[in-house]
């Protein structure tokens, strides 16, 4: 793969199939800690770092070890695992040499491994066929539309605090209803035709 | 057996996964583009739950406490794997259609959630009961989705054209309309239930 097609591929990733408004990965953190945009930020960094680290892991995992081996069929089981342990180290790490970001990611990082844009786009990348550096890319770059996605919807949401909805409208229902018009403006992207 | 049907109305109506709860909300979002599919991911979801709250339960007393999350995972991925390859073998056509989710179950928060706080206390019959009833009551908030989705989209209930091609309005099959269907329903859910308290007060204060 060439780099205009790993950029493309990035492209894709961001907008045209956004994890969250076209493909509805990780709707449950959405909808969880975009109530201010640092939260969002916060939380989308820690989506990507593990997305980028797991596609690596998870790719080197299938084609060297669970592909030759034939047992492809506990790709599942094998991913969640090393997902898991990935969060777990991670969280160690930060937390013994970098205190700060530590502080900073500490409450989202254990609801990460039940994020399912982490093992989704480690599935992906082993359903489409991607290489190694196509997986990577593919992982980072769907993780920087989720915290785009992320970041959009916490700006509006901090509007919707001033709106005044009818009662049984208040808290999530709205929540959906303004995140599926912010989707109408993603649908947007799906009729782009790159090639 | 007055306790069993008690805790099928638990998952089914008074704790409903999906409106009361809202645990779960990836698949019900996704793939919800029909009646059919609705049901076919809410019985999928239904059996793994049923499943693995009744090995959580057995296995309760043998998990240590420290690393019960990490054994939780592998037992639902498991049975996960088995319900993947089955619909791989016999029904190509659907899994072609609920494609990823059903692998995604895994990460699926209602199953988290129903191992970490019950099965992981109650005994294996009880457990069981709690899984079906839940993974009931998520059935039938997926069905119910898929059915407005579908009829508003495409004009069609379970794939049987009403109205002729004309009638059609895109966006509830776009993912859009996931958001918009789901939280139209969801304040439909809410305000029945304030009318039903709002009664229930009166008659109190009629007495």
């Amino acid at each position: 793969m060439n780099v205009a097609s790993l950029l493309l591929l990035a492209f894709t990733a961001i907008v045209v199939e956004n994890f969250i408004f076209s493909q509805f990965y990780g709707i449950c953190p959405f909808l969880g800690v975009s109530n201010k945009p640092s939260t969002a930020f916060g939380m989308g960094m820690a989506v990507t770092c593990v997305i980028t680290l797991s596609s690596f892991l998870t790719w080197l995992l299938y084609h060297h070890i669970l592909d030759p081996l034939g047992i492809s069929y506990l790709s599942t089981i094998a991913f969640i695992v090393v997902i898991a342990a990935l969060v777990q180290l991670i969280e160690m790490f930060l937390k013994k040499y970098v205190p700060v970001l530590y502080e900073a990611l500490g409450i989202y990082l254990p609801l990460i491994t039940t994020n399912c844009a982490v093992l989704g786009s480690a599935l992906i990348n082993i359903q489409n066929g991607y290489n190694l550096m196509a997986s990577v890319v593919f992982g980072f770059s769907s993780a920087l539309g989720f915290t785009m996605a992320m970041l959009i919807f916490a700006g509006v949401r901090e509007r919707l605090v001033f709106a005044d909805p009818p009662k049984s409208f208040e808290g999530l229902p709205i929540l959906l209803v303004s995140a599926g018009l912010v989707a109408m403006a993603f649908a947007g992207f799906s009729g782009v035709n790159i090639g | 057996m007055n306790r069993y049907k008690s805790i099928l109305c638990n998952g089914l109506i008074t704790h409903n996964p999906t409106f009361v709860q809202l645990l779960g909300m990836c698949p019900t979002l996704a793939v919800t583009t029909s009646a059919i599919n609705g049901l076919a991911m809410g019985l999928s979801t239904m059996v793994v739950l049923m499943f693995s709250n009744l090995f959580i339960s057995l296995l309760r007393k043998f998990i240590p406490e420290q690393i019960r999350i990490a054994a939780y995972v592998v037992v639902i991925a498991g049975f996960v794997s088995a319900i993947d390859l089955l619909l791989q073998a016999f029904l190509p056509e659907l899994s072609g259609t609920l494609g990823l989710y059903i692998p995604l179950i895994v990460v699926n928060c209602i199953i988290f959630a129903r191992a970490e706080s019950f099965a992981s206390k109650n005994p294996p019959i009880d457990s069981m009961m709690d899984g079906i009833g839940m993974g009931f009551g998520f059935t039938l908030a997926l069905t119910l989705i898929g059915l407005c989705r579908e009829f508003l989209g495409n004009g069609s209930i379970f794939g049987i054209n009403l109205f002729g091609q004309s009638f059609s309005m895109l966006i509830f099959i776009m993912p859009a309309g996931a958001f918009l269907t789901l939280g139209f329903l969801l304040a439909a859910v809410r305000k029945i239930s304030f009318e039903k308290k709002q009664e229930s007060k009166d008659e109190g204060g009629a007495r």
